[in-house]
Formats: C-alpha cells, sequence, structure tokens
C-alpha cells in the first residue's frame, strides 16, 4: 500500500493539522508519501520531510496552486493518486474543500472526518453531529479520505529526512479566481472551528461578570461560548449557545467555567478532545465528563489560572 | 438566469437520534423529518436571486424516495417555481447524487447551482463539490455572502481562520454555509399554492445512470459515553496537567 | 391588514377529535357529491408531535369512522392480552388486586396497546387522502369574531417575531382562517378553548373541570421481560395520600411505556409529580420490568378527567368544543381517545347538517346536544360520572369500593350523583400545613433529572421570541407563591421550565422562566394557585417532537 497525505499549509509552513492525518496514514500502515502543493513553498517541504515516517514528499509549485483552489489542486491530485491505494487528507475546511472534488475525479467514494482506522478498507466516522458512529468500508481501489484531526495524535515533526521530489503542475483554464482572503489576527476564531473555546455559565451571574470569560478567552487565544442557561438569563449573546440548540464544538480544550452541564450543554461539546471544568459545586454534572475538574469558585479561580498562563 | 437548488430529506435537527438495537442504522421510524437546515439556506439564497430580478427561475431538486416530495414542497412554498424528484431507494451515495445531479444538469443547463455545505445526518460535505467536479464547474463552498456582477459570482467563503472572498465564472456551483442568510417561513397560502405548482419525477434509468456502491455502512453505534476524569486541587495543579499531561496549551 | 383565506369549516388542533372530525366531514360531503373546504392547523411541527397518551385504545370510534381500518393500516399492533392491578403499599411492597376486586372499566380485553402519537399520524394521512387540509406548524392564536359575536374563525401567529417584540427578518404575519363553523380540538386546557368557555359562559350549572398530569417514559427493555399486551395499572405509593396512579404496557418492539397520572387537585405543595414518578420506578412491580432497560423518549401533558359532572355546552354561535377540549374523557376507563375521536364524529355531523341547510339560523349547541345524548358516548360517560369524585372526596380505598361496587350492581345507571365542585388550583394547602416530602436522587439509570428528560421529549423553540408564559402579574410568583406554596410551578413543572434562582450570592431571588423547555403540557396554566399563569400558542412548529408516544 501507498499513501498520498495532501499537506495543509499557507506556503510559508506547515500546518500542524497534517502531522494527524499523517498519524492516521501510520495506522493504515504502507508507504507515506506527502504532496506540497502551493507556490513558493519551498520551505513547507522541506518541512514535511523532516516528519518521522514520510518516505518522500511531491513538490507541486505553481502560481496556480498559491491560494490552494480546489480546481486546480484536485486534478493535480486525482492525477498523482492514481498510483495510490490512499489519498488523505485533513478535515479542515480546505481539505473539505478539496477532496471529494478529487474523489469524484477518481470516480471514488471520499470518507469525510474519520476518527479511527479499523484496517486498511474500515474506518470510523462520526454522524448525527457525533451522536452515533458509523464504521464504513470502502469498496474502491483508491480510498479518500479526509480526518479528523482532534481523534489522531500528531506524529513528531522531527526525525525523518524524506526526499523532496518536484511534480509536474498541470495547466488548468482559470475559472475561479482567488479576490482576497481576510484572516483573523486579534479577533476571536470562530466559535465552531476553533482549538480552544472557553464557555461560561449562570454560575458568572451577570453579563459584567461575562466579561471575565472573554478575558480568559483572550487569554487563550479562544473562542467564546456559553451554556444555554447564560444565554436565557441575559449574559451573553445567543450565537454563543454551545449545545444541542446552538454550535456544536470539538475543540482541543474546552474549559467550562460556572456550567453545571446540562445534557443539552453536553450533547453540544462532549466531543470535545480535554475537558476541563471549574465549577463550585462538586455534584454538578459537568465533572462527570471532564477530564480535569477543580472544585472552585470561579471568582477566584479564573484571575489566577489567567496569572499562571 | 436558471438557479438549480438542492434539497435533502433528513431527521429534524431537534429530534435525537437513536441507534437501532441491531446497531444496522439510526431509528428513524415516525420520527419527524425535515428538510436539511443548510439546503433550507440554499434555497433561501435561491429566491432571493430571483427577487432581486437576477435569478428567472429556480428549480428544487430531490434525490430519494417519494417521501422526500414532502420537503420539495416546501421548497415550493417557499418560492421555488418548480420541482424534480430524482426517484432512489433512500441514503443513495454521494457520488451517485452528484452524478444524478450531473445528468439533470447537462438537460437543465441552469446558470448557478446551490446546494447546502452539508447534510446533518450523513455529515459528509461532499455532494456540491463532487457535482462541481463531474462538471467541471468552478465552485465555491461554505458560502457566507454571494454577489453577482455580470458573468461573475463573487462568493465569500468561511475558512478556517477567517474569510476568503472568490470570483467564479457562470456557470458555477456554491455551497452554503450557515451565515448565509436567514431562511424564511413558508406562509399558509404560499403552501396551499404549492401543491398546484409542477413536480415532475425522473428516474435514474431516463437520466442514463446506473446507481452502484463504493461504500459499505458495517454498522452504527451510539458513541462512547465519556468517563470522568481527574479532580486537581488548585488552579497551579490544572496548568501543569494542561501543559504538561495533555499538552493543549 | 392581515390575509384572510376562506373555509367551510376550520379545525383548530390535529388529534384524534380534530382529525375524526375532518375526515368524517370530508365522508358526508362525499355521500352527498358535494365539495367542502376542510382546513386544519396544527402548533405542532407535524400531525402528532404533540401527542401524548398512554395508550389503550378501545377501537369502537375507530370502526365507526372507518370500518375498513384494518386494510387502511391503522397501526393497532398490539392486542391487550392480560390486565394487572396493583395497590403499592411502600418503597417494596405491592398488592395484587384479584380480578374479581377490579372495577370492570378498567379490564381492556378486546383493546389494543398503541402509540396515539402514530394512530394521530395515520389519521392524518387518512385526512389528507380525503381532501383535508392540513397545515403543521401554524398554531392558532386568536378567534375571530363576528360583529354579532358569532365566531368567525381563528388567526394563526406571527411568525419571526423576535423576544422584544420587533420584528425579525423573514418576519410573517399571521393568517386569518374564515370559516362558516370552527371546531376548537385543542385537547385538555387549550388557551383558546379556554377563551371561548369563558367569552360563552359554557360551564355555567357544570362542576368545575378536574385535571391531572401525566408524566410517561417510552422504555426499550430486555427481550426476555417484555410481554406483549400486557397492561398493568396501579395507585398507592408514591403518593400516599393525593390521587393518581400509574400505567405500564407493554407494546411492540420490545417497548413498554410508563407514566404516572398525578390528579391536580393535590394538597401538599410540596409534590413533584415528576420526582414522584421517578420515584415510582424504582418499585419493584416497575423495575422488574424496567431494569437493564434503555428510556427512549420523556413527555407530559395535563388530561381533563372531570367526565360528565363537569361536561359544560360544547357549543356556541359558531362553531364547538371537541374532545379533552370540551372534557369528554372517560376517567373510570382511563380512556379519552375513544371518546375524543366520537365527540368529532358528532360534531361533524352536526355541522355537516347546519351547512347544508338553508336556513343559517341553525342551533347547533341543542343540534349537537341531542345527537350527544342518542349517542353511546352520553351513556358512556353517565355511568362513569361518579368513578372519580368518589376517589376524590372518599379516598382511594373507599372510592375504589364504591366504583367496583357502582359498576357491578348497578353498572352507573342509579340515581345518585357524587359531586366534586372545587377547582383544582384552590385546593393547595400552604407550607405550613403541609408536611415536607424528600424525593431520592435520581441514579440516571431507572431515574433521572428533569433537564435529561425534557431532552428526550426533543422539545425546541425558536429561542428569539416573546415569551409564551404570560403572568397577570409578574411579582406575584416571588411575594405569595413563594413564602405561602414555596413556588410550586418549580415543582408541578415536569420540564423545568419555571426556577426561583439567585444569581449571585447576595443578588435577591428571582423567577426564572426557560419557556424553550416547555412542553405544552398546561399544568402551569391549571394549577398556579392564583391563576396567574396564562399558557398562550409560542411560534408555530415549537414544542415537543414525540415520536411513537
Amino acid at each position: 500500500m501507498s499513501i498520498l497525505v495532501i499537506a495543509e499549509h499557507d506556503n510559508r509552513a506547515l500546518n500542524s493539522v497534517t502531522l494527524n492525518a499523517l498519524q492516521a496514514a501510520k495506522a493504515i500502515g504502507g508507504e507515506i508519501q506527502v504532496l506540497v502543493a502551493g507556490h513558493h513553498c519551498q520551505a513547507v517541504a522541506e518541512q514535511a520531510a523532516a516528519v518521522a515516517g514520510v518516505s518522500k514528499v511531491l513538490l507541486a509549485d505553481s502560481p496556480a496552486y498559491e491560494h490552494r483552489l480546489a480546481e486546480p489542486l484536485s486534478k493535480l491530485i486525482a492525477t498523482l493518486g492514481k498510483d495510490y491505494s490512499h489519498v488523505l487528507a485533513p478535515a479542515s475546511t480546505s481539505g473539505k474543500n478539496l477532496m471529494p472534488r478529487v474523489a469524484a475525479l477518481l470516480d471514488v467514494a471520499q470518507i469525510s472526518d474519520i476518527t479511527a482506522v479499523l484496517s486498511s478498507d474500515t474506518f470510523q466516522r462520526p454522524i448525527y453531529a457525533g451522536n452515533a458512529v458509523a464504521t464504513v468500508q470502502s469498496l474502491d481501489a483508491i480510498k479518500v479520505l479526509t480526518v479528523r484531526s482532534t481523534a489522531f495524535e500528531a506524529v513528531a515533526a522531527s526525525g525523518g529526512a524524506a526526499a523532496v521530489e518536484a511534480v509536474t503542475a498541470s495547466a488548468v483554464p482559470e475559472r475561479s479566481r482567488f479576490v482576497s482572503e481576510a484572516l483573523a489576527v486579534s479577533d476571536r476564531p470562530n466559535l465552531g472551528s476553533a482549538k480552544v473555546v472557553v464557555s461560561g455559565g449562570r454560575g458568572l451571574g451577570s453579563a459584567e461578570n461575562f466579561a471575565l470569560i472573554e478575558q480568559l478567552a483572550d487569554k487563550l487565544g479562544a473562542a467564546v461560548g456559553a451554556s444555554r442557561a447564560a444565554v436565557d438569563a441575559g449574559f451573553t449573546a445567543n450565537d454563543r449557545q454551545v449545545g444541542q440548540t446552538g454550535t456544536i464544538v470539538a475543540p482541543e480544550l474546552y474549559l467550562a467555567v460556572g456550567i453545571s452541564g446540562a445534557i443539552q450543554h453536553l450533547a453540544g461539546m462532549k466531543e470535545s478532545k480535554i475537558i476541563v471544568a471549574i465549577n463550585k459545586d462538586p455534584e454538578a454534572p459537568i465533572f462527570q465528563v471532564a477530564d480535569y475538574g477543580l472544585v472552585a469558585d470561579l471568582f477566584e479561580a479564573v484571575p489566577e489560572l489567567m496569572r499562571q498562563l | 438566469m436558471k438557479v438549480l437548488v438542492t434539497v435533502k430529506r433528513v431527521i429534524d435537527y431537534n429530534v435525537k437520534v437513536r441507534v437501532k438495537a441491531d446497531h444496522s442504522d439510526v431509528d428513524l421510524a415516525n420520527v419527524k423529518m425535515a428538510m436539511n437546515p443548510f439546503c433550507e439556506i440554499a434555497v433561501e439564497a435561491a429566491i432571493r436571486l430571483k427577487e432581486a430580478g437576477i435569478a428567472t427561475e429556480v428549480v428544487a431538486v430531490s434525490v430519494g424516495s417519494a417521501s422526500c416530495q414532502e420537503q420539495l414542497r416546501t421548497a415550493l412554498a417557499l418560492g421555488a417555481d418548480r420541482a424534480i424528484q430524482i426517484d432512489t431507494p433512500d441514503n443513495p451515495e454521494s457520488l451517485e447524487v452528484a452524478k444524478l445531479l450531473a445528468a439533470l444538469i447537462q438537460a437543465e443547463q441552469p446558470s448557478l447551482v446551490i446546494t447546502g455545505k452539508q447534510a446533518i445526518d450523513t455529515d459528509n460535505n461532499q455532494t456540491g463539490q463532487m457535482l462541481a467536479a463531474l462538471l467541471d464547474w468552478p465552485q465555491a463552498t461554505f458560502a457566507s455572502a454571494i454577489s453577482l456582477s455580470g458573468e461573475q459570482l463573487e462568493v465569500t467563503r468561511e475558512v478556517d481562520g477567517g474569510l476568503q472572498t472568490l470570483s467564479l465564472s457562470l456557470p458555477a456551483l456554491v455551497t452554503t454555509d450557515l451565515r448565509l442568510n436567514e431562511p424564511r417561513y413558508a406562509s399558509l397560502p404560499n403552501i396551499m399554492k404549492a401543491k398546484k405548482k409542477p413536480l415532475e419525477v425522473k428516474t435514474p434509468a431516463e437520466l442514463g445512470v446506473s446507481l452502484k456502491a463504493h461504500t459499505r455502512l458495517i454498522k452504527v453505534e451510539a458513541p462512547a459515553e465519556r468517563q470522568a476524569g481527574i479532580k486537581v486541587d488548585s488552579v497551579e495543579a490544572l496548568v501543569d496537567k494542561l501543559r504538561n499531561q495533555a499538552r493543549v496549551i | 391588514m392581515r390575509e384572510s383565506m376562506e373555509f367551510d369549516v376550520v379545525i383548530v388542533g390535529a388529534g384524534p377529535a380534530g382529525l375524526s372530525a375532518a375526515c368524517r366531514l370530508m365522508q358526508q360531503a362525499a355521500e352527498a357529491g358535494q365539495s367542502l373546504e376542510v382546513c386544519v392547523v396544527e402548533k405542532g411541527s407535524e400531525v402528532g408531535a404533540h401527542i401524548l397518551s398512554g395508550a389503550v385504545f378501545e377501537r369502537r370510534a375507530l370502526e365507526e369512522l372507518f370500518p375498513d381500518w384494518q386494510e387502511r393500516g391503522a397501526p393497532l399492533n398490539t392486542a391487550v392480552t392480560e390486565d394487572r392491578l396493583y395497590l403499592l403499599r411502600d418503597e417494596q411492597q405491592a398488592l395484587r388486586i384479584p380480578d374479581a376486586l377490579v372495577p370492570p372499566s378498567l379490564h381492556n380485553p378486546g383493546n389494543h396497546v398503541i402509540s396515539l402519537g402514530n394512530l394521530v399520524r395515520w389519521l392524518g394521512e387518512q385526512a389528507e387522502a380525503l381532501g383535508v387540509q392540513i397545515f403543521p406548524g401554524f398554531a392558532a392564536t386568536e378567534v375571530l369574531y363576528h360583529e354579532d359575536g358569532r365566531v368567525k374563525g381563528v388567526a394563526t401567529g406571527d411568525m419571526g417575531v423576535a423576544a422584544d417584540g420587533s420584528h425579525k427578518h423573514g418576519f410573517t404575519p399571521g393568517i386569518e382562517l374564515h370559516a362558516r363553523y370552527t371546531l376548537f380540538a385543542e385537547g385538555c386546557r387549550g388557551s383558546l378553548g379556554k377563551q371561548l368557555i369563558q367569552q360563552f359562559d359554557l360551564n355555567a350549572g357544570a362542576d368545575a373541570q378536574h385535571y391531572g398530569l401525566g408524566i410517561k417514559e417510552l422504555w426499550d427493555i430486555d427481550p426476555a421481560l417484555h410481554q406483549p399486551g400486557l397492561v398493568v395499572h396501579g395507585s398507592g405509593w408514591p403518593l400516599q395520600g393525593e390521587s393518581g396512579g400509574f400505567f405500564l404496557y407493554h407494546g411492540d418492539n420490545h417497548q413498554v411505556v410508563v407514566g404516572l397520572i398525578v390528579d391536580l387537585n393535590y394538597h401538599n405543595p410540596h409534590l413533584s409529580p415528576f420526582e414522584a414518578f421517578q420515584q415510582l420506578k424504582q418499585h419493584p412491580v416497575l423495575s422488574a420490568y424496567l431494569s437493564g432497560g434503555k428510556r427512549l423518549c420523556y413527555g407530559a401533558r395535563a388530561i381533563a378527567k372531570g367526565g360528565f359532572n363537569s361536561l359544560g355546552k360544547a357549543g356556541f354561535p359558531g362553531g364547538l368544543l371537541i374532545g379533552c377540549e370540551s372534557g369528554t374523557l372517560n376517567f373510570a376507563k382511563i380512556k379519552g381517545s375513544h371518546t375524543a375521536m366520537k365527540s368529532g364524529i358528532l360534531a361533524a355531523e352536526t355541522v355537516f347538517a347546519a351547512l347544508t341547510q338553508e336556513a343559517s339560523g341553525t342551533d347547533l349547541q341543542a343540534d349537537f346536544s341531542a345527537r350527544f345524548q342518542a349517542s353511546w358516548l352520553y351513556q358512556e360517560l353517565y355511568q362513569a360520572r361518579n368513578f372519580g369524585p368518589a376517589l376524590h372526596k372518599l379516598g382511594s380505598t373507599l372510592g375504589g369500593a364504591f366504583n367496583l361496587l357502582e359498576q357491578r350492581l348497578v353498572a352507573g345507571k342509579w340515581p345518585l350523583t357524587l359531586h366534586d365542585r372545587q377547582a383544582d388550583h384552590l385546593q393547595l394547602q400552604t407550607l405550613q400545613e403541609s408536611a415536607p416530602i424528600r424525593y431520592p436522587k435520581p441514579d440516571g439509570v431507572l431515574s433521572f433529572d428533569r433537564l435529561s428528560s425534557v431532552f428526550l421529549s426533543n422539545t425546541n423553540h425558536e429561542d428569539n421570541q416573546p415569551c409564551h408564559l404570560k403572568l397577570a402579574d409578574p411579582d406575584l410568583p416571588l411575594q405569595e407563591n413563594l413564602p405561602l406554596y414555596d413556588e410550586p410551578a418549580q415543582r408541578y413543572c415536569p420540564a423545568g421550565v419555571y426556577e426561583v434562582i439567585r444569581a449571585e450570592d447576595n443578588t435577591p431571588l428571582r423567577l426564572q422562566i426557560n419557556s424553550q423547555n416547555c412542553v405544552h403540557c398546561k399544568t402551569c396554566d391549571i394549577k398556579d394557585p392564583a391563576q396567574n399563569i396564562t399558557w398562550t400558542c409560542p411560534e408555530g412548529g415549537g414544542g415537543p417532537n414525540y415520536p411513537n408516544m
């Protein structure tokens, strides 16, 4: 088996979600190669070559790939992909944009957001917003997959010494054109896709006190969430509601502050990788799902936490 | 300009799913079904283009058994002009749906296709992209804003960490994200009128597509219950665990 | 100006009564070769979404409406095979009542264990096939009147109104539905029916209506413990001193339904029907079946159980109240579906006759009353008239004995009638007069907390909308109900809508109304001691989404 992993990057640095996808590739087993497609992205190729377990890096350097538009990239990957048993990408917005297109060009299915590799053709993936887990077997010769990064540990970024091989870019007519990008730099990340989420509940007591959550989130570069009780009580806006009727999140770190953990809330965050709960009530249900629980008065614990971060 | 919009019948987003005891799938017996929320946004986007005088006709399409006509009627009540059901067993695979839609689009020749970014049952997030690939059309997924000038469609996309704006030449395909719009309610008189709007049924054979299985659903399980972790006794201990054990900060 | 639409008949509520009326109207029109425009509006997101009942179903009305119900695939899948009646003495002991001592009304040969929600879904399909226009997701929120006071129809609620009353994007104004006759089939304590009863003084001369709160769960159980068609009823623990009773029915697919009905004339403000139900499931008579099972669904609904003595007038100029809205449930049998259907059929026959008469001055009430009195429905309710009052006045032991004797010996035909005239909300005693009740903590296996229960009712309401639970005096809950009764809404609401909370230490208590949790049971509208709470319809499509309930 030979596996091609599509690197996620911004032409300057390899995005760490690629390392999670490589872990999934390792679980499948076989020779692992990485494709770095971009423009002026030699540095990324070198980083990819240094990753443990990568046997070869393919570098496609062309202005056509600068913004990682799906149309030219999918043609490139579909052409290269015919020689592999598996083509993987992180289930980022970029991977999700690209990989179904690759699969269609190869006339195979694409299996989205895998969270476990059971064998080289059988995978688990969440369905119904994580309320059920499907075990799916691919019947196609080439398996095109996207990988949920929080479900796989990152492989070591160093220790490898793969060769970098240039591949020729295919020319494609420009029917989609990049106009602009506005990446949030200082603003808080989007609640649905943030790596860290800090959520506040009714324990905050007031809209004024809810500012504490915002300060902690800024300290961590986190998105701000809230329980429905906090939203209903008017402490914060309802687009911050995490839960069954709000946003469903699965960040790497979820900090629940002053949230009791009603099941409606748990339904929206229980897929998070690490859950931390700070609550003064030791009986609060949130502690039943928290990896780390701190029974404390949040008005003391949160300022202390900010000092220590 | 003709706009084609796709609609999927899924379990209502308010309803909790339950895995069947035999793990063959989730139990959908007598549960409320509804139009996929992202498809509602797609329908709304198409209707707004029509109200703005840009679209001349909005065609709603669904792929599935006759029960999905209910969601097509909803699309008609919301303002679509006509509807087409492509008659297949329920839960066809994404690639097959894309092939059926591609064949229909060859006949219908719309200038713009709008689909939801994903359906809330399978959460695949792929049919729109596959369809664009099969048609060799440009795509703009996860759209949060659309504007059209001449033959150029400018779409703002929600990507990890921010927004990206693309310009596409028509014909093109757009998939909708949550913030693109807030769908309207179907009014009672419009629901009545929708019963009289044309709804056509086509078979895969009529479209020249034969369905093929690319995957096999082996089983469906409830997610593992999360176990309680540990209690730490101080903020210091918490920070230490997050740094050195969980390594998330 | 709102848009309006014209129909011959508008029916509010797609339940057993409303849909039976709709079907019967269309059947008569078809028989007479006439066209008829009948519209049903339903506040639930789909037909059946808000339907919750036990249910053991008696087929009589269904057979009259659709003699070929079997060929049409009516979902009556499980015939009753055995009846058991228990008196729970305490948390462990139970006395099984010998069959000879069980009142005949509680025997169920020939009946079926059904999901009323699924039967209603089927009825909806029959109605649509007959040409009825059903509009789920549209709540009737207003009764419309002609200038002469006759009911003209209803208006549906505006959609897309924000909590502060402003119009959100997508605001869609309500529609006026005008009809020659309007039937109200909202179920027990309907919000429009309540206004009509007041407007036309429909309950003059009748006893006060009495209510129970039914809380129900659907369970998947161990197939080895499942006995399709087994019907278990009982009373006693944990409701000592208050009346009520439980049910546990074995349906199909290895499922059982279990529930508790607590009479809302209860006295002790500490009583929590929800927690009593959770505690009840720990009793060996119930846990014997539930252990090892998994809870699938939860819901609650008030029932009108006053029966014959509480029946007011059904008719008013321009329409009729039907089904549980008018109080047709037979509490002696603990069944209201067949009686609701029959009242819908009778109403349809009354209205169809009125529609086809030249003169417009038909006295709907007089005609309906004559048809009602000539029907088996009247006989059945008359015979059962003393059942509830006997239990209320004599207690469950003596009252039960009275009911047994009355049914066995005279079949309800003697001249004695017991009355229970005091309304349920007046029965609440103060904290000082009552013994505290302690309920055990939920174990997460057989018993659960409120919020994880509401979660399984699939309840949702569009979040940014005006609160649909209106307080006449917003200060009364904290100023009166709290000191006198520890605000009983915190306990009688089975969905955790009402909470008295203190945001932070040292801040005053306040009443938080979590209206999004509301399962539309109407208990708050009934039981608030000051009648301070008015339940109104939230935006259409909101509320529970019960599957198979």
